[in-house]
Parts: structure tokens; sequence; C-alpha cells
């Protein structure tokens, strides 16, 4: 290639990239540079004014009694809701990995969740819960209950609700990765399982779960990613409140409400998600080893 | 053995079926109460099939609420301008990532990489003070400019390209077509089934959006549908009118599920990809 071409892709490269450098170089590059200097500062929004207070942001994010309940609020989320929704999907992968008629309707049935916004499913959940909705109506019928339970509005519940939407619309869209990669795995190995004798329940643990097993490093990480920055459900359900009682605070939406409400907070609510974005890295880099480590065979 | 195989099978269908119920029931019971009054609703009945059909909440919210109509338009608006945007700076990028050799291309492999992993919570706050001082609060450039590109779409683009033989754009580069020219006649073209597969994807995204709508507009005329039917909620002094709340979460279902069902090959090829990683 002469020097004169090479020039010519050089410009051409730069050219070609140089939109989409532009946003990336403002939206992510600048904003985490932005975002760590605000975090060491206390903002007011309205007057535009920054004091630099040091490492204060941070340690307050330890004695706040408020970011304690949505830390704990969102440890917990995270601790049920990703497990659950990880073994479900595996499992109903296997299930709908056999062959069977009818597939496409069922993937179409079950990829419904996925495709709905959270706002709408948020939404339909609440009507569902609601004090004279469906589930309470079917419980009082069956005996279940004696009087209908407030969900939305029980400290008790609230974010229980929320946990079991999550779920219920997560494991689908895993199960899809799932079953594409099964779809991967050659039928001869099952056939060799076959011929040795092995049941349906040996065939999952021993060749359906490790042959798996990058997949579920990737559906662990996008569930922690996802479940650690709920947002969307915790303030439809509460209307930006975290309520009722803080029960479902969780640190998103703190860290909304510091940043955008009136207590000149936005410095504070900075440092809370680079604390979150610290937790994720961890939580994902452990994730992800154990299930390295862990040996099935 | 066989007739053993027969009944585990039967047992596969009965947990699909149940599952498959299990999935659709809160849809079912969101299409019902749609078409319910708000008396029957609040009743408590446990009909799926509404007493009196009827369709007072979807008239109510085309010809009396005066927003509704717009906020479906603001959201297609969004997506569709959104969408175009992404998929051109997308595919330049991916395409110049794969095919060209030029300095610093390494640094910008790093910056792609970087965009994936950081957290959407730590850009939230620098990005709307940058959204501020730009004065394009309460606008719909809030919205798309700080995602008018995906890095993992990028990535996608980029693994087409490397994947795709080369000799048909150099036998247009022949033909006298520039870089520009073999580009937009010819590469992209030649990318329809990845671009089509980062559209639908990128299109939901937008669609379903919540959060920076929520953030960015407040002017309820603005909303998206998302934020819009949020805003349904409590507005009637703490009642919710059920009825019409159900009737625009089934209408803002309705555009992505035709979008699901005509391009359902992009959607599976794209979680295959994804899967991949």
């Amino acid at each position: 290639m002469t020097r004169r071409k090479r020039k010519g892709e050089v410009a051409q490269g730069w050219g070609f990239v140089s939109p989409a450098m532009l946003v990336i170089g403002i939206f992510v590059m600048t904003s985490i540079v932005f975002a760590l200097y605000i975090s060491f500062h206390k903002v007011n929004l309205f007057t535009g004014y920054y004091e630099f207070i040091g490492l204060e942001n941070y340690k307050r994010i330890f004695v706040d009694t408020k970011t304690r309940i949505a830390f704990f609020n969102t440890v917990g989320f995270v601790a049920v809701v990703v497990p659950i929704q990880t073994i479900f999907a595996l499992i109903m992968a296997s299930v709908l990995n056999a062959k069977l008629r009818g597939k496409f309707v069922f993937r179409t049935i079950y990829f419904l969740p996925t495709l709905t916004s959270s706002a709408a499913l948020t939404m339909i959940f609440m009507f569902l819960f609601s004090l004279t909705g469906p589930i309470n109506q079917l419980a009082l019928n069956l005996n279940i209950l004696q009087e209908p339970i407030n969900f939305l509005n029980d400290p008790k519940f609230a974010l229980k609700v929320i946990m079991s939407m999550n779920i219920w619309s997560t494991v689908p869209f895993f199960m899809t990765i799932y079953l594409a990669a099964l779809q991967e795995v050659p039928n001869s190995v099952y056939e060799a399982a076959d011929v040795d004798g092995a049941t349906g329940f040996q065939k999952f643990i021993h060749i359906t779960v490790p042959q798996l097993k990058p997949i579920t490093t990737f559906v662990l990480l996008m569930g922690i990613i996802g479940t650690f920055q709920m947002f969307d459900q915790a303030y439809i359900f509460s209307n930006g409140s975290g309520g009722p009682e803080n029960s479902t605070l969780t640190v998103a939406l703190q860290i909304y409400r510091n940043a955008f409400g009136q207590n000149n907070t936005m410095g504070f609510a900075t440092a809370m998600s680079i604390m979150l974005s610290i937790v994720i890295f961890t939580v994902s880099f452990i994730a992800q080893k154990l299930n390295k480590s862990e040996s099935l065979y | 053995m066989n007739k053993k195989k027969k009944v585990f099978k039967w047992i596969l269908y009965i947990v699909l079926i149940g599952y498959a119920l299990f999935t659709l029931f809160p849809f079912l019971w969101a299409v019902s109460a749609s078409f319910k009054t708000y008396k029957e609703i609040t009743g408590g009945g446990l009909n799926i099939i509404p007493n009196a059909p009827t369709l007072h909440a979807y008239k109510k919210l085309f010809t009396i609420d005066e927003n509704f109509i717009r906020w479906i338009f603001n959201s297609f608006f969004i997506c569709i301008l959104g969408t175009f945007i992404n998929v051109f700076l997308n595919s330049m990028t991916g395409y110049a990532l794969a095919r060209l050799q030029f300095k610093g291309k390494h640094l910008i492999f790093y910056a792609i990489l970087v965009s994936i992993m950081v957290p959407g919570q730590v850009l939230l706050i620098p990005n709307y003070l940058i959204i501020k001082t730009f004065g394009l609060l309460n606008s719909y450039s809030a919205i798309i400019l700080p995602a008018a590109v995906n890095a993992t779409y990028i990535f996608m683009m980029r693994q087409f390209y490397i994947n795709f033989p080369k000799t048909i754009e150099e036998a247009a580069a022949i033909d006298g077509l520039g870089r520009l020219g073999t580009f937009f006649r010819v590469s992209m073209p030649l990318a329809k089934p990845a671009i089509a597969t980062q559209s639908v994807f990128i299109f939901l995204a937008f669609w379903n959006e919540f959060l920076k709508p929520k953030l960015y507009l407040s002017d309820p005329s603005k909303y998206t549908l998302t934020v819009g039917i949020q805003s349904m909620m409590s507005r009637y002094g703490g009642i919710t009118q059920w009825d019409e709340v159900m009737a625009a979460s089934v209408i803002s279902l309705v555009p992505i599920l035709l979008l699901y069902i005509v391009l359902n090959r992009y959607f599976m090829q794209g979680i295959r990809m994804d899967g991949e990683k």
C-alpha cells in the first residue's frame, strides 16, 4: 500500500468514526470524569456553584440511614431475583429444547414480557395486586385469605410484588438465550448419554448445566447488572417516593431522588452512583469466578 | 420404555402450557379489564370475559384525553429518529473498525469497551448537567443524543464486516466508487440482516425507555407513552382509572407486538448474538 493511500485511510477512518466518537466522548468519557469531579463537591443546582468538600459525600454514604435502607432493599432484591431467574430460565430452556410441536407458539408467548415496557408491566401488576384486583379476589374465593391484602401499600409485600414481577418478566428472556445456546450442543452428546442409560435429570446435571456454563456466566452478569440498577418498577410502583415506608426504595431510586430533588445533594447522589458501580463490578467479578471454579463433573 | 416416553412427553406439554398460561395471565387480565367498565373492575369479579364489553376506556383515551394521541406520536417520533441515527452511526463505526487501518483505532476500541461496561447510573447525573448546559432540557434531543450510538451494536457490525468477504466492495472501488459511496451503496445494503437485528432491539429500547423521558420531559404534551401511562396513575386524586390505564398499556404493546411478529427472525438472531458474548 502506498503512503498516500494509507494517509487517506487515516482521514477516512476518523471521518467514519468521528460522529460516534463525539457522542461517546461527551456522554461517556467526559461524563465519567465529570462524575468523579461532582462526587467530591457539594453542588448547588440553581446557582451552579460547586463547593469542594473532599470525601464528605463518600463518608456520608456509610452513615445515611435512607441509603442503608436502599442498599439492603437492593441487595435483597438481587439476592432473591438473580438466582431464581437464572435457575428457572435454565430449567425451562432444557424443557423447551425437547423435540416438541408448537415451539414457535410457546416461544412467542414466553417472549411477551420481554417486549413489554416496564411502565406497562408495572401498571398491569399493580392492577393484579390491587385491593379489588384478581389476585386478592382469587385468594378470597379459594378461602386462602379471609380479607384482601393491600399488597401495594403494605411494606411487607410491596418489594415482593416487584420481585415476583421481575422474575416473571425476565425468566423468558434468559430462557431464550439459553435455548439459543442449547441448539449448539451436539445431539450426539445426549444420544451417548441415552445409550449409557442416563435419566433426564442426570443429563440435565451432567450435560446441560456444564455445557451452558459460559452462558450462565453471561446470564448471571446481565441479571446482576440489571437488578442492582432497578429503577423503573420501584419508581412507578411508589410514584417516585420509594414507599410504603421506604420498602421499595432502591439504590437507583435513591440516587435519582437525591440528584434531582430539592436538597442540593447531587454530589452525594453521584458518589452513591460510583459506589454502586464498584459494588456491581465486585459482585459480577465474584459471580464470574464462582461460576468458573465450581466443578460439576 | 415407549410408553414411559409418551407419558414424559405429556408431562412436558403440561409444563409448557402451564407456563404459557402463567405468562399470559397478566396480559389477559389487562386486556379484559380494558374492555370492562370501571364499576365492574372494582367490583372484583373473576370473570375474564367482561359482563358488558365496552370500548369506553379506549374512546376516552382517543377522544377526551388531550394528550394520549400525542404520546403515541412522540414515542414513534423518538423511536424512529433514534433508530435511524443509531443504525447509521453504529454501522459506520463498526465498518471503519473492521475495514480501515488508521492510527488511534485501538483507542477508539477501548472507548467503546468502556461505554459497554460503565453502569448507566454513573452517567445519569453528568449527562443531565451536560444536557442542561446545552439547553436541551425538555426536548427530544435530550433523549436521543446520549443514546445516538450503541457500543454493543458497533461491535456487532464490526463482527459482521470482519466475517464478510471484501471482494464485492473491492470491485465497487475498482469501478470508481469512493469510500463513502462504497459504504452507502454497497456495504450498508449488504449488511441488511445485521442492520435489521440492531434496528428491532434499538427500537424496542427507545419504545420502552422510562427513566430518561421521565427525567428530561417536563411538559405533559411532550411525554412518551411510557411516562404518559405512569402519569395516568394517580391523576384523579389517588384513584386510578384502571380501565383507562389498562387500555393505554395494551395500546402501548401493540406496535411492539406487530414488530415482533413481522421481524421475529431478527429478534431471535439478536439473542443468539447476545448469547455468544
